[in-house]
């Protein structure tokens, strides 16, 4: 067993700053990573860091900006915390030495995005991403911080009170990639989870085979709400074949978007007739696939980005980094051609419920990046607010869960007395557990009869137990499932029904394929026999995540019947203000998933966030 | 693990003679990289017709080998026979043969968009990022190997302990203490100055040229080229100061440093990210000298 006081699971972009941050408040931390730090899925961040750090810009502009992208959906505290400290942290990064564009006058630059009221996207090249990422491992090295690379988290070691509000979490169980060992990882302090998104659960996604959802699986099967799962981000502009991200700041920069006509559709066709290209990327994907669905697209699928009129040498100083994506990945010259695009799964807006410390209801578990939900984002997270996102609330979790004072948190977590039932879900099958799973949860009561909780070591030994009785289970399971085979069954039935456009039907069709899914799971065995290095192994873990994961997603998709952000209803076109300023919260429940909301906070430090007509 | 020592299979406009040409002020990496683009894009429209026709699956050969398994503790090449679609990287079809005929084949891969760096593999003789090598530009079989001189964990799985421990023996990581007064103070560097080490932020730590290096090969403590390029990022970013910049070239100049590199340019050949590595490595040796730095 191994013993630190704060463990950090996942080594992108926040959970680096967790553990930077959790150092300098001298802790002893471990950061356990199922890749090493530079593979973490940060690195493929393309455009930028919004910070309110110039004349005529300032934090409350950021604000208000991100509160109208998030539909109104956002908790005020967190995004008013966001725009407060993305400032002082970006320019933590530039003290850090991280290359940012510069200026002719040496400044670090900044560039217009999507719903920006001033441009502040604060960039380093077209690969903003892979800059933040090394030059905050690298900071980890200098710390001397230690890292367990290629250690795979396979659950949380949480206590099992019947209310989660009361439960603890004491470490991780963990399993060496490489020698097919398994390890509890103990947490004097706290964990923090940063394991990124589950852009895995769709078939055409950004993101990397890596981003399976985890953390987001493991907390929510420990008790802890995933919130607002519904609300998952197409961005309008990836590569058709492959869902290679194409950056925002092609259109920040004046890219257009064309249809096969030849027409600048965004104007023309009257889907933002102010910001054209530069509204909010939900607005700009629906505008997309509409075009296609009215047979405008090219080749009935695609539209085309146009950037040559910016000329090679702009081309070349601020988005070099896209003409090779374009050529490497859909055979396209950038400089002499438009690229096809279209819109492809990028960011998970929902998560695991957090305040704005980063502290889930579980004493002791903490939630920072992509796999949380403070929330910043909403119903739609604004282009260049992922990265912010990362080092302010990677920081703050990191301090917190080393003891440092950060005061009270303005924002609830777990089931409380200010939320309010979901009474009739109207699922076509029964969500959550498929059969009996005798390895889980771990029993964190004495099972002596004393109702006596054990003691930390005991729940993560029998949380590491659990952990092999599974792995020895699936080992020797012959013929059975390949994961592979369900995991893309899972993919295929989001992206056909859970994707921009959606429809109550579609949205039932889904739920029963991923319960399909589900008892498909039950038979699922790996073949590889091997302990080394036995990646089968490890992705029939990564599929459970994403059934979990895909199917909050799924029922939050069906309850929440309006137009907001992201999530758009057929029955219901109309943002729905009345009934929907709240956020729809899952919980596990042992296995039988249940629904409640909690209202959204739109009270902010001096004023209180009217929501108005979202118009670009 | 015997995978080595297999001699590039188009290095020919690798050639010799090349610290020459560094020297002179020639086509950028960058801009010969663009070129041979268009070159590639030409002849792969060119091509198009034919591979379509004849090309209906990919014969991958794919080295294996796992110390536990029996059958698989002696090296061996498996042969899959894979769809071929257009735009199929070699990591699409290693990735549709596990996942449909062997899910045993073990390989590291995640961003599928060549940032990550972890699919650097041997394939057709040659280092590359499976994700960001089109099968239309290869010819069959297509060959696929783990990196050479590195040992192999499994299948084409190698140990990358010795190449994380050469990169954190540069001391990579900014090191400037006197910073501006005040949180939201930059420091200011000139737009040339950040051009200046631009190409040298790019690097993914994908292990290609490390593993492309004869002098990597033959002697184990070599900082080697990626690690090198690590010191030159920030020995030569003015946000640094002279006393750091000394310092970093003192590390340089150790014995197993920059004057081990005898500009073959195999890394510069294979990087996958265009970094002119070489030239680099002989930048820090003139600044070396310059400093009138004592060399061994």
């Amino acid at each position: 067993m191994y013993e630190h006081d704060v463990i950090v699971v996942g080594a992108g972009g926040a959970g680096l700053r967790a553990a930077i941050a959790a150092h300098e408040a001298g802790a002893d931390v471990a950061m356990v990573t199922k890749l090493h730090p530079v593979r973490s899925h940060t690195g493929a961040a393309e455009g930028g860091i919004n910070a309110a750090i110039r004349d005529g810009d300032d934090w409350e502009l950021h604000a208000y900006d991100t509160m109208k992208g998030s539909d109104y959906l956002g908790d005020a505290p967190a995004i008013e915390t966001l725009a407060q400290d993305s400032p002082e942290d970006t320019i933590t990064l530039e003290h850090w030495g991280m290359p940012f564009s510069r200026e002719e006058d040496g400044t670090v630059s900044q560039r217009p995005f999507g719903g920006l009221s001033f441009p502040r996207t604060t960039y380093a090249g077209a690969e903003t991403g892979h800059h933040l990422l090394h030059t905050m491992y690298e900071q980890v090295v200098k710390r001397g911080i230690q890292v367990y690379d290629e250690w795979y988290v396979m659950n949380l070691a949480v206590t099992d009170e019947p209310d989660p509000n009361d439960r603890s979490c004491h470490g991780v169980v963990a399993y060496d990639v490489q020698s097919g060992q398994i390890q509890g990882f103990k947490a004097n302090d706290g964990v923090i989870l940063a394991t990124g998104g589950p852009g895995q659960a769709f078939d055409h996604t950004t993101n990397a085979v890596s981003c399976t959802g985890d953390g987001q699986a493991m907390a929510y099967r420990a008790g802890v709400p995933l919130e607002d799962m519904e609300f998952v981000q197409f961005h309008p502009t990836t590569l058709p074949s492959t869902g290679v991200l194409i950056s925002e700041g092609v259109r920040g920069e004046g890219g257009i978007l064309y249809n096969e006509d030849g027409e600048r559709f965004m104007f023309e066709h009257g889907y933002a007739n102010n910001d054209g290209e530069l509204a909010s990327r939900d607005v700009v994907s629906r505008a997309e696939l509409t075009e296609v669905n009215e047979g405008r697209g090219v080749e009935d699928e695609y539209v085309n980005l146009d950037m040559r009129h910016l000329g090679e040498e702009r081309i070349m100083d601020r988005l070099e980094n896209i003409l090779h994506l374009a050529e490497d990945f859909e055979g396209v010259d950038g400089l002499v051609e438009p690229m096809p695009v279209k819109p492809g799964q990028h960011y998970e807006m929902g998560g695991i419920e957090t305040d704005e410390n980063g502290a889930t209801c579980v004493d002791g578990l903490y939630a920072a990046g992509e796999c949380a939900c403070v929330s910043v984002h909403g119903a739609n997270r604004l282009g260049g607010n992922a990265l912010p996102e990362l080092i302010v609330f990677g920081k703050r979790a990191g301090r917190h869960a080393a003891g440092e004072e950060l005061g009270a948190a303005e924002i609830l977590t777990g089931y409380g007395d200010d939320v309010e039932d979901e009474t009739d879900v109207g699922a076509p099958v029964e969500p959550g557990l498929a059969g009996i799973d005798e390895t889980s949860p771990a029993s964190g009561v004495a099972a002596d009869g004393s109702g006596q909780t054990m003691a930390s070591d005991a729940v993560l030994e029998q949380a590491v137990e659990a952990e092999r009785t599974r792995v020895d289970h699936l080992m020797d399971t012959d013929d059975g499932v390949n994961h592979a085979d369900i995991r893309s069954k899972l993919q295929r039935a989001m992206t056909d029904y859970v994707n921009v456009f959606r429809t109550e039907d579609g949205v039932k069709k889904a739920l029963e394929i991923i319960r399909e899914c589900r008892e498909e799971y039950q038979r699922v065995g790996v073949s590889d026999p091997s302990r080394t290095f036995n990646t089968d192994l490890q992705m029939t873990y990564e599929t459970r995540n994403l059934i979990d994961v895909a199917e909050t997603i799924a029922l939050g998709a069906l309850v929440r019947n309006e137009f907001r952000g992201a999530h758009w209803r057929q029955e219901n076109q109309i943002r729905d203000d009345e009934n929907w300023l709240k956020h729809t919260m899952i919980t596990w429940d042992d296995g039988a998933p249940s629904i409640w909301y909690r209202p959204v906070i739109l009270e902010g430090e001096e004023k209180t966030y009217e929501p108005k007509v979202r118009s670009y | 693990m015997s995978t080595q020592q297999e001699q590039p299979t188009d290095a020919d406009d690798a050639g010799t003679g090349q610290a020459d040409d560094a020297a002179d002020a020639g086509p950028s990496p960058q801009d010969r990289r663009m070129d041979k683009k268009a070159d590639r894009r030409i002849e792969r429209e060119r091509a198009a017709g034919a591979t379509d026709a004849d090309a209906e699956t990919v014969h991958l050969k794919v080295f294996r080998y796992d110390p536990e398994v029996e059958g698989k503790q002696e090296p061996r090449f498996d042969d899959f026979h894979v769809p071929f679609e257009k735009g199929m990287t070699v990591l699409d079809a290693l990735i549709y043969a596990r996942d449909e005929f062997d899910p045993s084949l073990t390989f590291r891969h995640s961003c599928r968009q060549a940032v990550c760096g972890s699919d650097a593999f041997f394939v057709n003789g040659r280092q590359r990022l499976g994700c960001q090598t089109q099968i239309s530009d290869l010819d069959g079989p297509v060959r696929v190997e783990p990196l050479p001189h590195q040992d192999v964990v499994k299948d084409l799985v190698v140990d990358m302990e010795h190449f994380y421990e050469q990169m954190h023996a540069v001391e990579p990581y900014f090191q400037e203490e006197d910073l501006p007064d005040g949180d939201l103070e930059e420091q200011y560097q000139t737009r040339e100055n950040r051009e200046k080490v631009k190409m040298s932020t790019r690097c993914i730590w994908c292990g290609a040229c490390m593993s492309s290096c004869n002098i990597a090969a033959g002697d184990n403590e070599y900082l080697g080229p990626a690690a090198i390029n690590k010191a030159y990022r920030f020995a030569m970013d003015d946000r640094e100061g002279e006393e750091l910049k000394e310092h970093r070239l003192r590390i340089m100049e150790q014995e197993h440093g920059v004057w081990r590199c005898q500009t073959q340019f195999s890394c510069t050949e294979v990087c996958p990210k265009d970094i002119p590595l070489t030239e680099h490595i002989q930048e820090l040796k003139r600044e070396a000298v310059k400093k009138n730095l004592k060399f061994w």
